[in-house]
């Protein structure tokens, strides 16, 4: 008994910092959310009272919070399997031992240097009508990038929005893949080799399952990155274009977007924030038990 | 089952001043269902050369002949060899059963055949009841076993194995090479088996090719090898505890170095011109033989005596005699064996 | 590796290795070609920048936008607020880190199971949440559109705590016990062996850090509505509302604050990798 209690003190010193931070900073405001949640405030977040537990289920319902889920769900989809897709396209591609392939390497890793920012603001200009290269060399193919411009377009805003994100996120799953496909052990491919197996069957057979556990992981950041993309939107579309609906506002534009319906309102924000906390625990847990049993793990 | 043929294969690694050749002009000569063992110290080019039969590397000069075929130009696929790797390279994410199908699967040959054949393969080596686990959850042994059968399921013509053996324990070892003298007995195929263990090689092969610095040194049987070293450096990589190889003019002339098994030489009474003395440093009782260690004119020397024999003790000086039939002669400078 | 080392399996020859550098050359245009366009309109005058095709050749080049990007946007507070919001916020992280993964490797104390499962547990919070609250409790205590307000929440993560902890584990208890025997308090021994030898994993994790809070968006949003406490991030969305006919000020914008980055990333290469692929594969 007396031994666990030993570095109790020291331990209670050297923790303290992070205590105080995480305490403070993260779960203080889990809690006092969930609360504000079935809160109604005014405009600057005071004088709230109490409107009930239902509230949650009124911004579950609504047709806002419906839409921004979905749009958030449909960035999901676009963004996830492309980013994985092409993340491990182009770490194949450059995995060869050529000369300069370095070049190509680092190429193919720069987009790690943009922030979102950055990211958005490039396709910003490159998708604008009138200043984007894009669209006044390609409108000629495709016609919607000129007028009204793909971002102005309500088919067309989402998917262009979700493809800055992709581009973005080009850099970060190369490097990922890369290191995962360079902890491949050389023998299993010389070993399908010496059985006559191609490249194709190669890839299946060995790259794709050990790469499993490498790309359950990049599933699951893209898919938090998704849930939580709000700088894109806001330097992109802010939500709109309104007469299409508001396709591109996702969840996290829609708590906290100046044009969103519910900005400024304390309590409606506290409670979609606190739903999406819990739609991205289930998610979560999806994606790991689901895909962790066809995920294998080399030991 | 097929003939190999190595002819003034080379491999060179490196360019300039830094090429250095892994294997050195070597040419060899592998009967059909021979038990052929390079052996040899790390880094002498005995897993280059077997890269090369298998078709994993490319040689710098030479040519590789199959069965009489030419197949320097030829994938592995198409030379009809199977390799077990020293890591045994299972597929972890596969069961026993997926793993040994494996090959059948990349030819095409069907379900039921496949599963049939694999089942065959399988059972031969007492794998049967494993055959839906995963790689890792078998033991060391069985793992082996696995990439053997996945070997053998092809009915290949050349089987190559580089090291199997190094990964399990002493009497895992054992127990294995009597199954691979056996399965070699049972199957077609010519085995190329690479070594770094003598032992394995003087019991499993049928013929040994003895290598260092990427160049053969001797091919023979292991008897042979055993019998009549072609180098200092053969003569003292073969056998436990291995030959003596005395300086040159110690017994007999200064060109000459003289070579004797420690089961040739004998502890002697009295001394003569045709004895050495040996300061005794260490006597080892094994139970059914002793072994003395000792220093002859700063050489160091062991003999092996009958355990009936009475052992000398440490710190004494004995006389042993070395009987003119036992004696190995070797070219004081290269090292060769000289005939008389 | 000279071709001569390359196996069968490994090596391209003929045809197939002019394909792959074709198809690397593609890819690389593809990827670049956004950059590329955005950059090359970055050295035009407002009305090259609008005419095109001409806007994407390397001709009637100027320095002249970048020079008005950056006064008129004040690049340089913009810069100088990220820099220090990063530095600080990447030795705050490193420092709290330290301190708890060492109580969590090397001390032994009552519910430290529990303790370390709330750590990680955070990470399951998501941003939006603590973000909404953050601002008021921020607020409260006067430290709005202040640096302090800005860096001290981005401090709160068991990200570092859990990587550092990991490498920590992996010290030999020998070694532990041996600098105790050599009278090593907690202290001196976090300071003279744990932390150096975990030095790779700290460089990495510094450098994430830094880069993450560089390319902070929401947060610093949110708490600055000053032009004096200003990151960059927001500045440049800032940018984004100038006039049409100057759109190309936002390239300008972009491309200024991309360079510190990239020259960053160029210089840490590998232990940004090292960053990025710690947890996502295995050894």
């Amino acid at each position: 008994m007396k031994r666990r209690w030993r570095d109790a003190p020291t331990a209670l010193m050297m923790l303290a910092p992070s205590l105080a931070l995480l305490g403070l900073f993260v779960f203080y405001p889990l809690v006092r959310a969930i609360w504000l949640g079935q809160q109604a405030c005014d405009n600057t977040g005071n004088a709230c009272h109490s409107v009930g537990w239902s509230q949650y289920i009124d911004v579950y319902r609504s047709n806002e919070f419906q839409n921004a889920l979905g749009n958030t769900f449909t960035f999901a989809a676009i963004t996830v399997p492309l980013g994985i897709i092409l993340g491990v396209g182009l770490a194949i591609v450059a995995d060869k031992h050529l000369r300069g392939i370095g070049v190509f390497r680092t190429i193919f890793s720069s987009t790690i240097a943009s922030s979102v920012a950055v990211a958005s603001l490039i396709w910003f200009v490159l998708l604008n009508p009138q200043l984007g290269a894009l669209a006044n060399v390609f409108d000629g193919i495709f016609p919607v990038l000129k007028r009204p411009g793909l971002l102005n377009d309500g088919g067309t805003a989402l998917p262009a929005v979700a493809l800055s994100s992709v581009w973005a996120g080009l850099g970060f799953t190369f490097v990922i893949v890369t290191a995962a496909l360079q902890s491949i052990p050389r023998d299993l491919y010389e070993s399908a080799f010496v059985d006559g197996a191609g490249s194709w069957r190669r890839f299946t057979n060995v790259t794709l399952p050990m790469l499993s556990p490498t790309l359950l992981f990049i599933g699951v950041v893209i898919t938090a990155r998704a849930f939580q993309a709000y700088g894109e939107v806001d330097l992109l579309t802010q939500g709109g274009p309104n007469a299409a609906g508001r396709p591109t506002e996702t969840i996290a534009y829609f708590i906290y977007g100046k044009t969103s319906r519910i900005s400024n309102q304390l309590g409606l924000q506290s409670a979609s924030a606190v739903l999406l906390f819990i739609i991205l625990l289930v998610l979560s847990f999806i994606q790991f038990r689901v895909l962790e049993r066809r995920v294998h793990y080399a030991n | 089952m097929a003939r190999v043929q190595l002819d003034g294969i080379t491999k060179t690694f490196g360019s300039g001043a830094t090429a250095v050749n892994a294997v050195d002009n070597v040419s060899l000569d592998i009967d059909h269902h021979a038990f052929m063992v390079l052996l040899g110290p790390s880094g002498c080019g005995k897993s280059t050369l077997l890269r090369i039969v298998a078709g994993l590397d490319d040689p710098t000069a030479g040519e590789v002949r199959i069965g009489d075929k030419l197949v320097n130009d030829v994938l592995p696929k198409g030379r009809d060899v199977a390799m077990v790797f020293q890591s045994y390279a299972l597929y972890p994410h596969k069961t026993v059963a997926a793993n040994i199908e494996f090959p059948l699967k990349v030819r095409g040959v069907d379900k039921a055949e496949r599963r049939s054949q694999a089942l065959a393969a399988a059972t031969s080596l007492g794998l049967e009841k494993l055959m839906d686990r995963r790689p890792g959850e078998l033991s060391g042994g069985q793992r082996q076993r696995v990439a053997l059968a996945r070997a053998i399921v092809r009915q290949p013509a050349v089987f190559c194995m580089d090291e199997p053996l190094s990964n399990l324990d002493a009497k895992l070892r054992t127990e294995t090479r009597a199954e691979l003298v056996d399965l070699h007995r049972r199957l077609d195929s010519t085995f190329i088996y690479v070594t770094h263990d003598q032992v394995e090689a003087m019991t499993m092969a049928t013929s040994i090719a003895v290598m260092c610095d990427g160049k053969i040194l001797q091919t023979g049987t292991p008897e042979q090898i055993y019998a009549r070293p072609a180098t200092v450096f053969v003569a003292q990589f073969i056998g436990t505890p291995p030959m003596n190889v005395l300086p040159a003019g110690v017994l007999e002339g200064e060109s000459v170095r003289v070579g004797f098994r420690p089961e040739d030489a004998r502890i002697v009474a009295d001394s003569s011109d045709d004895t050495l003395p040996m300061d005794v440093r260490l006597v080892e009782q094994l139970g059914h033989e002793t072994l003395v260690f000792g220093d002859v004119q700063g050489a160091k020397v062991v003999v092996r005596q009958p355990a009936s024999s009475s052992a000398p003790a440490i710190s004494d000086t004995v006389s042993i005699s070395v009987p003119l039939g036992a004696r190995h002669r070797f070219n004081a400078d290269s090292g060769e064996r000289i005939e008389r | 590796m000279p071709t001569s080392q390359i196996s069968t399996l490994e090596r391209t020859s003929g045809w197939a290795k002019f394909g792959r550098y074709s198809l690397l050359t593609l890819i690389a245009v593809i990827v670049l070609l956004p950059v590329y366009a955005v950059v090359m309109q970055a050295f035009k005058t407002g009305a090259g920048a609008m005419d095109h095709p001409r806007s994407l050749l390397p001709v009637d080049l100027t320095t002249e936008t970048i020079r008005v990007a950056w006064t008129k946007g004040d690049m340089g507070t913009l810069m100088r607020n990220s820099l220090v919001m990063s530095v600080l916020v990447t030795i705050g992280v490193l420092a709290t880190s330290l301190l708890s993964a060492y109580a969590f490797a090397f001390l032994e104390f009552p519910f430290k199971r529990t303790l370390f499962a709330l750590f990680l547990a955070t990470m399951l919070v998501p941003a939006e949440v603590t973000i909404l609250i953050n601002k008021r409790t921020i607020d409260s205590f006067g430290w709005k559109n202040s640096m302090t307000g800005l860096t001290v929440p981005l401090m709160a993560t068991a990200l570092g705590t859990f990587l550092i902890r990991q490498v920590f584990l992996q010290v030999p208890s020998e070694l532990r016990e041996a600098a105790a025997l050599d009278g090593l308090g907690h202290g001196r021994f976090l300071y003279e062996v744990a932390a150096p030898l975990s030095r790779p994993t700290l460089g990495a994790l510094g450098l994430l850090s830094f880069l993450t809070t560089w390319n902070q968006y929401l947060w610093p949003q949110t708490i600055i509505d000053d032009t004096e406490h200003r990151t960059l991030q927001i500045g440049l969305s800032r940018l984004s509302n100038a006039d049409i006919n100057r759109l190309n000020l936002v390239t300008a914008g972009t491309v200024i604050a991309a360079i510190p980055i990239v020259i960053l990333l160029i210089v840490f290469q590998r232990q940004l990798v090292r960053g990025l692929t710690a947890g996502a594969v295995k050894g």
